[in-house]
């Protein structure tokens, strides 16, 4: 059952083609260990099945075309996310035996957005009320309105895109994943608290690249830091793979960088990762890197050992045999939502789940310091932002300093104020 | 050695004694540094460190055998409890565990302890005697706090994903009973008359008062504290006195410890300590309370009948856990 998902879940020019898979995970599956089939045989309260609230979660997968990372290093793993809503599934399942509650997962995998969304609808159809979503913002679009009306809730744990959380935004989606907004505030506010003001901004050219600098703008007028200046990269896509290289970019960066107005951190807007990693050590003057690349803003580091993270971090890589990545939390963080909704509500009605999240009584721990709950405004996870190298964490914002009427938390991305989504209702 | 010193004959010394409740008795204070790998011991007339003695990897949970002849600490990264002679420090045994042992608790007979297993979703039943796993209990994600009975028969554990505090049966190892609080239950405390067990939730904030009889919870207990945002009040460590008149909560981050009116469940102050305060320990006659404050590399001294913060000690880095010996 393992090997066909991970060869169906291969990503790049293979997958190119429709195709959709989908895979069952029992609860007996799902609790490997051997101690767990054990607490079910032996707990006395334990129920027989046929007793138990039975909550089905859908994962929907939309295998879009990458290109190959510019690290091997980054090459992502066939099961990114997929692992993250297993350990969630064993997580809640540990729990719901002591509640007579039982939870399974069925991801629901395709190249093509149409059939996916299809797909997910017969399942919502047949009463399905979560859907944990790994998709792109239109896919995202096209499912939340394809189950407009049904008691059911998507969870957006892949798209910081926020025109979601914006004029986009849905009534029936929540979103795990932070926002470009927040992880933009994240940065800003530790470059501010660094005094490193003055921003050199390089950017590429795609939608995505535009959306991330035009971000940036925005923390750093929110938090007093400057942008000095733009520079657009034009880079050609070509083969990643073609020898030499590494020559022509030791001349390309600091011919990119040079001439610049005084400056104290160079920012980099390359959604795709198509440049980025090029620039750290290579600048014209020696200045940092920081923004997609260099310091990240990022939910999950699979080096965090803070707030008792390492035990969880352990339980990943028992069960996934690699690190955490932030897809994987972020897909963790919607289904314990859902799981957590469960517990307090002690009940398996989607309706009265979705009702439960959506109220501020609702609050779920995650590894992060503190509770996390949901934005009334946008549906966004409010939540604490690492930034970090790839080896490290080097702070968590919101920053010392930056505060809030309400939450700091809310120092970071949209806050009520200014937010533009009226089509959602807590 | 101690005795005679703090029983000097000069009258100056008597004087000054006299107006030091510390130096009443002279106790042995154990602290786990977590991140040194060390333990820190404390003489508490003194109020410093008089020695540090290098132990096995990420010590947390720590505490005495009944007799104190031994000193027991989870030495979480090598997956096993550590035994020292609790006088001359000197290493005696490993003891089986289970994986990554956090905290623990000694049956009120001496034996066995019960180990919380973090990772592995287990409570270990431990014969400390024979070093043999007398039980495996399987309880919820990240099992923490421990609590058992005055009379032994119940014990109680709180596991943190879960958000739960299991009530088990020590003569069958079987959970009787789990009851719900809020997220993240860290510890779990009995009243010294057994009609009452604390657990403290750190995300959730609050403290749930249990009678362990009907497992209803009797109150919950929140804290406010001006100008400290209330994300930050994360309560932990749990002590009542034996009288069970007063109760201290360790907050966390917010970097205090509650005073709580037992009987009314009633804050009655907030003491300001180090920072990232977790777990207390009292002296055996009650009249001080150490407490770990793991960001700032120190415990704080707080006198219990005066209820104030008498000093702070410089210890090892990240202080987790403190037991306080007799002698």
């Amino acid at each position: 059952m393992g090997s066909s998902i991970e060869e169906d879940a291969r990503r790049g020019p293979a997958c190119g083609r429709a195709r959709l898979s989908s895979l069952v995970l029992s609860l007996l599956a799902a609790a490997a260990a051997a101690q767990l089939i054990l607490a079910a045989a032996e707990a006395a309260q334990t129920p027989a099945p046929s007793q138990a609230q039975r909550i089905p979660i859908v994962l929907a997968r939309e295998l879009r075309s990458v290109p190959p990372p510019l690290s091997l290093l980054d090459t992502p793993p066939n099961d990114d996310g997929v692992a993250g809503a297993r350990l969630a599934v064993n997580d809640n399942n540990t729990t719901g035996r002591f509640l007579q509650q039982e939870f399974s997962l069925e991801v629901v995998q395709s190249a093509d957005a149409a059939e996916l969304v299809a797909e997910i609808k017969k399942r919502v159809e047949a009463g399905v009320g979560f859907v944990v979503a790994d998709v792109s913002p239109q896919a995202l679009l096209a499912l939340a309105d394809a189950i407009k009306g049904r008691d059911a809730l998507i969870f957006n744990a892949a798209s910081s895109d926020d025109r979601l959380r914006e004029a986009d935004c849905r009534p029936n989606v929540v979103h795990t994943t932070p926002s470009r907004a927040m992880l933009a505030d994240a940065l800003g506010q530790y470059l501010v608290w660094k005094r490193w003001r003055r921003w050199l901004m390089v950017r590429g050219t795609e939608p995505e690249d535009d959306a991330f600098a035009e971000a940036l703008r925005r923390a750093a007028t929110r938090f007093g830091a400057k942008i000095v200046e733009e520079r657009p990269f034009k880079y050609e896509v070509g083969s990643r793979r073609a020898d030499g290289g590494h020559e022509q970019i030791q001349q390309q960066i600091p011919a990119l960088t040079q001439n610049a107005p005084a400056y104290d951190v160079l920012t980099v807007a390359d959604a795709a990762g198509l440049f980025g990693d090029y620039l750290p050590y290579r600048t014209f003057d020696p200045r940092p890197v920081a923004g997609t690349q260099g310091l990240v803003p990022m939910s999950w580091h699979p080096a965090l050992e803070e707030w008792g993270a390492t035990q969880f971090q352990n339980r990943f890589r028992r069960l996934a045999e690699r690190p955490m990545r932030p897809l994987d939390y972020d897909v963790w963080v919607a289904i314990r939502s859902i799981g957590e909704a469960a517990t307090r509500t002690k009940s398996a009605a989607a309706a009265t789940l979705i009702a439960h999240l959506k109220s501020s009584e609702f609050e779920v721990a995650a590894f992060k310091g503190r509770k996390l709950t949901y934005r009334a405004w946008d549906g966004q996870l409010r939540q604490p932002i690492l930034v970090a190298t790839a080896k490290l964490p080097v702070t968590v914002s919101p920053q010392p300093g930056f505060l809030h009427q309400f939450t700091e938390l809310d120092t970071l991305g949209i806050d009520k104020p200014e937010s533009n989504c009226r089509a959602y209702s807590p | 050695m101690r005795i005679s010193r703090t029983c000097g004959s000069s009258a100056l010394l008597l004087a000054a004694w006299l107006l030091l409740p510390a130096a009443a008795s002279a106790y042995t204070v154990y602290v786990t540094n977590e991140k040194d790998n060390t333990v820190s011991i404390i003489d508490s007339a003194k109020l410093e460190v008089v020695k540090t003695v290098k132990v096995g990897q990420r010590p947390r949970g720590v505490t005495l055998s009944k007799d104190h002849k031994w000193l027991l600490i989870c030495t979480s990264d090598d997956n096993n409890v550590q035994v020292y002679d609790a006088q001359t420090m000197e290493f005696v045994k490993t003891l089986r565990s289970g994986q990554d042992p956090e905290l623990f608790i000694l049956h009120p007979s001496g034996n066995p302890l019960y180990i919380a297993n973090e990772d592995d979703n287990l409570v270990t039943v431990v014969d400390i005697e024979k070093d043999t796993v007398v039980a495996e209990i399987p309880v919820g994600v990240e099992p923490e706090g421990l609590g058992i009975s005055p009379d032994g028969k119940l014990l109680v554990a709180t596991s943190e994903t879960t958000s739960m505090a299991h009530f088990i049966d020590t003569a069958s190892n079987k959970i009787i009973d789990n009851v719900l609080v809020d997220s993240r239950p860290r510890v779990a405390e009995f009243t010294a008359d057994g009609t009452q067990v604390w657990v403290s939730s750190e995300i959730g904030g609050t403290v749930s008062v249990i009678d362990p009889a009907t497992r209803k919870v009797l109150a919950k207990i929140s804290f406010k504290i001006p100008g400290v945002s209330a994300d930050a009040i994360q309560p932990i460590g749990v002590r009542i006195t034996k009288d069970g008149k007063r109760a201290f909560v360790a907050l966390g981050p917010a970097n205090r410890i509650a005073v709580i009116d037992a009987a009314t469940f009633k804050v009655e102050k907030y003491l300001l300590v180090g920072q990232r305060v977790w777990q207390l320990g009292f002296t055996p006659d009650e009249k001080l309370l150490f407490t770990t404050n793991g960001s700032s590399n120190d415990v704080s001294v707080i006198d219990v009948e005066k209820l104030r913060v008498m000093r702070s000690i410089k210890v090892g880095r990240y202080p987790w856990g403190v037991v306080v010996a007799p002698f």
